[in-house]
């Protein structure tokens, strides 16, 4: 719910949307044979690894309720780092965080420090912020646009674009083209980028999310959970996208699927009840985790 | 064990920041401009509002005397001299009562069978289609309309007939069977809406239990929307209490309630007479009577009438709000509210 | 089954039911239209255009007595039709505006406990009767327009075509907006406060801020909503009896835009109110079959409009967004 929006004065009657595919969950461990036994993806290991985001000792809370609380960690380009833990174990709230989409809610507070390149982010102006870091939900939600409008609507509000972004200039059509062909998207919509981005598939649709993600040329790309409403083939797609990603952008997942964060993710950070328990590279907290609370969840996990 | 080692909330030497609602300072002026119009506007509905509400009070209660409330209307060009409102009214109420006596019943059978029924398709389609016609139609027109049917020779008995034979068209019960039309839409909206609304569960279980589909809408469906049937009813009501023109077309233009014949109360159904609203339109410049005074008062006695309906309406609307509807319905009413008031 | 058989009757009797109020629909468009055909077929498609004045043919009519020259059905309805598109264009086009502006603000710019006091604010102005606004028009803003707007020399500028008071154009145009705003403002709010949070949250997630969010999100999306509220606010205006026959003038007469300012001040008087103002002649026949055929015009534009205000709001089960 996004807390910007006023209580509706009218009932909103999503009763049935008869585009957006009805979502497939995966369950934890118990995900299709097909994709439990696909590989971890095959990784050059990145050329350069540079840290990006600086997270210091932040809590955050929504009123008295502090939900994160005294987390550290890097997110470094050339890099996937997967969060992942519970429900309610603060990983989502942090990674809205990074692009200070936690202060949509009127009454969140949060103290620490988080930085993007050497700079507090709260001195940022909090939208050229968040074009910088962009973030990609759990829901597909392309707008009610066509496909191509969908990505140019990242592009206009770049600065030095100007206003007139309806306008198709060579340089849109380029940079719209672009983003889907890094998304993995552009051969199956080339046709008919005219297309209501709302008749597209549901993996579809979230790969023109991430597109539109990338159109605006962030820095920094976070994935609240990108798979949970896709089926195991759009998941393996994006899995795939995911890694190749990482090389131009450092990459963020939040997952509650620990084969996902498993195959996808080069660090891991494991939160409970809001305190990063361990933080430390996929093989390591996957194998050998220091702390007893991982070993637990991942071996439940596991079964 | 990792956790319950932190404290639940961050050192003291830590600041914490509170955020609010995004800024402005950061937009470009252009967007600043339109939220500054945004501003504006509300404000400037709200001010509208208010001081519409405060001048037919000021009015309304400098020339509203309580004895006006009781007495007849006189014809006297002295304003002090021509009397009350007592048979506007009286009228009023007549027209209102006989407006939704017919409007909700059909109204909710209407919304029974587009939501229930619906059967042929083509069908349901075209009266929906009907209904919000007669939703936009203008009143002026319908009171034409039903003058045209009710000055037929053999609904005579419904109004007068005068000594050549040909009939008046002109009465209570003319008026209110046209104003029932009016208040159709609202009420079979409001009712069509509710039952949507419904959860098909409560089909379901009436069904299995072997009841048909006629005993499902009047034991189940229907009673669990009663606040919703009322809600339309009222809202209906309160546009018939605020329609002129088919006052002024079907009723006649006398003051005073004129009944026709001996027996009582037929003979006053048959009859002409007057509404709030054809008593302020006589009594404005631009009737015949030019009495702003009562004008003014009957007006603000009007706008009484509209507050206290509408106070009903948000009081029937949250007592439905229960389990079915969010909190914030009030505006989804409006949309039935359609062409005319 | 006896069940099965009285359930096959409640549905027969509800459809004859609804086959009744389209027989009723339909009774209304032929007996109007049939009513006023003898003054469409003695006018032709003249009746629609300009000649004479139209005040002075219908007053002949109520007199029965043909004007030198004229038929007694001779009426050429130019002058009210103008009339009747200019007062509901510049009112609903004003409105739209006004409406969209307020419906962002109550939606998201409006602090909760204003939105608590907004909201019955505009219910309650959509709920009071036209009568009451044609009032407050008549005894109030007109004669502060006379006084204060219309200079003298404006009056004597037009006086050998037409009188000027505080009843014309601009007040009738002004009270119209007051009229249908409240309809507008909460259909388009509805919609606007619909839209699915994803849709915006997805937005501010690119750096667009919250005002450009609602312009090219939010607004985008409730298009259908807002197409459809104009029109339902167009079919009221173009309805509007009652009011607009107590401070428009009251004249037939078509306000002159080459008079510049003036214009503005010029008397007018829309269709409907004409209905209603001659609403006493309809004993007379050739009166009674022209005011039938301006009825009828006033039907069917009323009836298209709304149809197409249906299907405007259909569009936005598009989006499964019901409004």
């Amino acid at each position: 719910m996004d807390p910007m929006m006023p209580p509706p004065v009218r009932r909103i009657a999503l009763d049935r949307d008869p585009f957006i595919a009805p979502p497939k969950p995966i369950a934890n461990g118990a995900a299709p044979t097909a994709v439990a036994a696909r590989p971890r993806a095959v990784r050059a290991p990145a050329p350069i690894v540079r840290e990006r985001m600086a997270v210091e000792s932040v809590w955050l809370a929504y009123g008295e309720n502090w939900v994160v609380r005294d987390v550290s960690l890097p997110v470094r380009q050339g890099e996937v780092l997967a969060m992942i833990g519970a429900s309610g174990s603060g990983k989502t709230t942090l990674l809205r965080s990074l692009n200070r989409l936690t202060e949509v809610t009127a009454g969140a507070a949060r103290a620490g420090r988080i930085s993007l390149d050497g700079n507090d982010i709260h001195e940022l102006e909090v939208n050229t912020l968040r074009r910088r870091v962009t973030m990609v939900f759990q829901q597909p939600n392309p707008f009610p646009m066509s496909i191509f409008d969908n990505v140019a609507y990242a592009l206009a509000e770049r600065p030095g674009r100007g206003g007139r972004r309806r306008r198709r200039s060579a340089k849109i059509e380029s940079a719209v083209n672009d983003a889907l062909q890094r998304a993995g998207l552009y051969d199956e919509v080339a046709s008919d980028l005219d297309r209501s981005a709302l008749r597209l598939s549901g993996g579809q649709q979230q790969r023109l999310c991430i597109a539109r993600a990338l159109a605006a040329e962030p820095e920094v790309l976070l994935l609240d959970e990108p798979c949970s409403a896709l089926d195991p083939i759009s998941t393996a797609i994006i899995e795939d996208l995911i890694v190749q990603l990482r090389e131009s952008v450092a990459v963020v997942i939040v997952t509650h699927n620990l084969q996902q964060a498993f195959r996808v993710a080069d660090h891991v950070a494991f939160m409970h009840l809001g305190e990063l328990i361990e933080y430390g590279s996929s093989e390591q907290v996957f194998d050998r985790p220091k702390r007893d609370r991982t070993r637990e969840y991942i071996s439940g996990a596991f079964g | 064990m990792a956790t319950g080692q932190l404290a639940p909330s961050p050192p003291p030497g830590l600041s914490i920041a509170r955020t609010g609602r995004e800024g402005t300072g950061s937009w470009p002026l252009v967007d600043r401009i339109a939220f500054w119009l945004c501003w504006i506007t509300g404000i400037g509905l709200c001010v509208t509002a208010i001081a519409i509400v405060l001048f037919m009070m000021v009015k309304g209660i400098s020339y509203l005397h309580l004895d006006m409330l009781v007495q007849s209307p006189a014809p006297s060009a002295i304003q002090s001299q021509s009397g009350g409102i007592l048979d506007p009214i009286v009228g009023t109420l007549i027209v209102a009562a006989i407006g939704t006596a017919i409007a909700a019943p059909i109204g909710v059978a209407l919304a029974a069978w587009l939501s229930e029924y619906r059967r042929p398709a083509w069908l349901a389609h075209t009266v929906e289609s009907a209904i919000e016609i007669i939703a936009g139609a203008p009143s002026v027109v319908l009171a034409l309309f039903g003058l045209l049917i009710f000055s037929q020779g053999f609904l005579g008995f419904l109004s007068q007939t005068a000594a050549n034979g040909a009939v008046y068209g002109r009465s209570f019960i003319a008026a209110g069977v046209v104003m029932a039309v009016l208040a159709l839409p609202l009420i079979v909206g409001s009712v069509r809406e509710a039952l949507e609304q419904l959860p098909d569960r409560l089909r379901e279980a009436s069904y299995a239990l072997g009841r048909t589909r006629a005993t499902t809408i009047r034991r189940v469906l229907l009673p669990s929307i009663r606040p919703s049937i009322a809600t339309g009813t009222v809202l209906g009501m309160g546009r018939i209490i605020g329609d002129t023109a088919i006052i002024r077309i079907l009723l006649g233009v006398s003051l005073t309630n004129q009944g026709v014949g001996h027996l009582p109360i037929i003979g006053a159904l048959r009859g002409t007479g007057s509404t709030l609203t054809s008593y302020v339109y006589e009594n404005s410049p631009a009737g015949e009577g030019n009495a702003p005074q009562k004008a003014y008062a009957a007006a603000f006695l009007l706008l009484v009438l509209v507050l206290a309906l509408n106070g009903l309406v948000t009081w029937l609307t949250n007592a439905g709000a229960g389990e079915r509807r969010g909190p914030r319905t009030a505006f989804r009413l409006l949309r039935f509210s359609g062409a005319q008031e | 089954m006896t069940a099965g058989r009285i359930d096959r009757r409640v549905e027969l009797t509800l459809g004859a039911l609804a086959v009744a109020v389209l027989a009723m629909i339909a009774a209304m468009t032929a007996t109007v239209i049939a009513k006023g055909w003898p003054s469409f077929s003695h006018n032709g498609l003249s009746w629609f255009g300009p000649g004479g004045d139209v005040d002075t043919q219908l007053r002949a009519m109520q007199e029965a007595k043909a004007l030198p020259g004229h038929s007694l059905y001779y009426f050429r309805a130019w002058p009210l039709i103008w009339g009747t598109l200019v007062t509901t264009l510049a009112a609903v086009l004003i409105a739209l505006v006004i409406s969209t502006l307020a419906a962002i603000f109550l939606t998201e710019f409006a602090p909760p406990a204003m939105r608590r006091t907004l909201d019955p604010v505009i219910r309650l102005l959509a709920g009071v009767p036209s009568v009451i606004y044609g009032l407050i028009g008549i005894l109030a803003i007109a004669p502060w327009i006379n006084q204060h707007l219309l200079s003298n020399s404006r009056k004597a500028s037009v006086s050998i075509v037409v009188q000027l008071n505080g009843a014309n154009l601009t007040t009738a145009t002004l009270i119209l907006i007051v009229m249908i705003l409240p309809i507008m403002v909460a259909i388009s709010a509805n919609a606007l406060a619909a839209v699915p949070p994803a849709w915006r949250e997805g937005s501010v997630a690119l750096g667009v801020n919250r005002w450009r969010t609602i312009w090219r999100v939010s607004l985008r999306t409730a298009r259908p909503a807002i197409i459809a509220a104009t029109i339902l606010a167009t079919a009221r205006a173009l309805g509007e009896a009652v009011m607009l026959g107590m401070v428009s003038g009251g004249r037939g007469f078509a306000a002159n835009p080459l008079d510049g300012i003036t214009f503005l001040f010029e008397p007018v008087r829309p269709l409907a109110a004409t209905i209603f103002q001659n609403s006493d002649g309809l004993t007379i026949p050739v009166l009674a079959h022209t005011i039938y055929a301006i009825g009828a015009v006033l039907l069917v534009s009323a009836a298209m409009l709304s149809l197409a205000g249906w299907a405007a709001k259909r569009q936005l089960g598009r989006y499964g967004i019901r409004a």
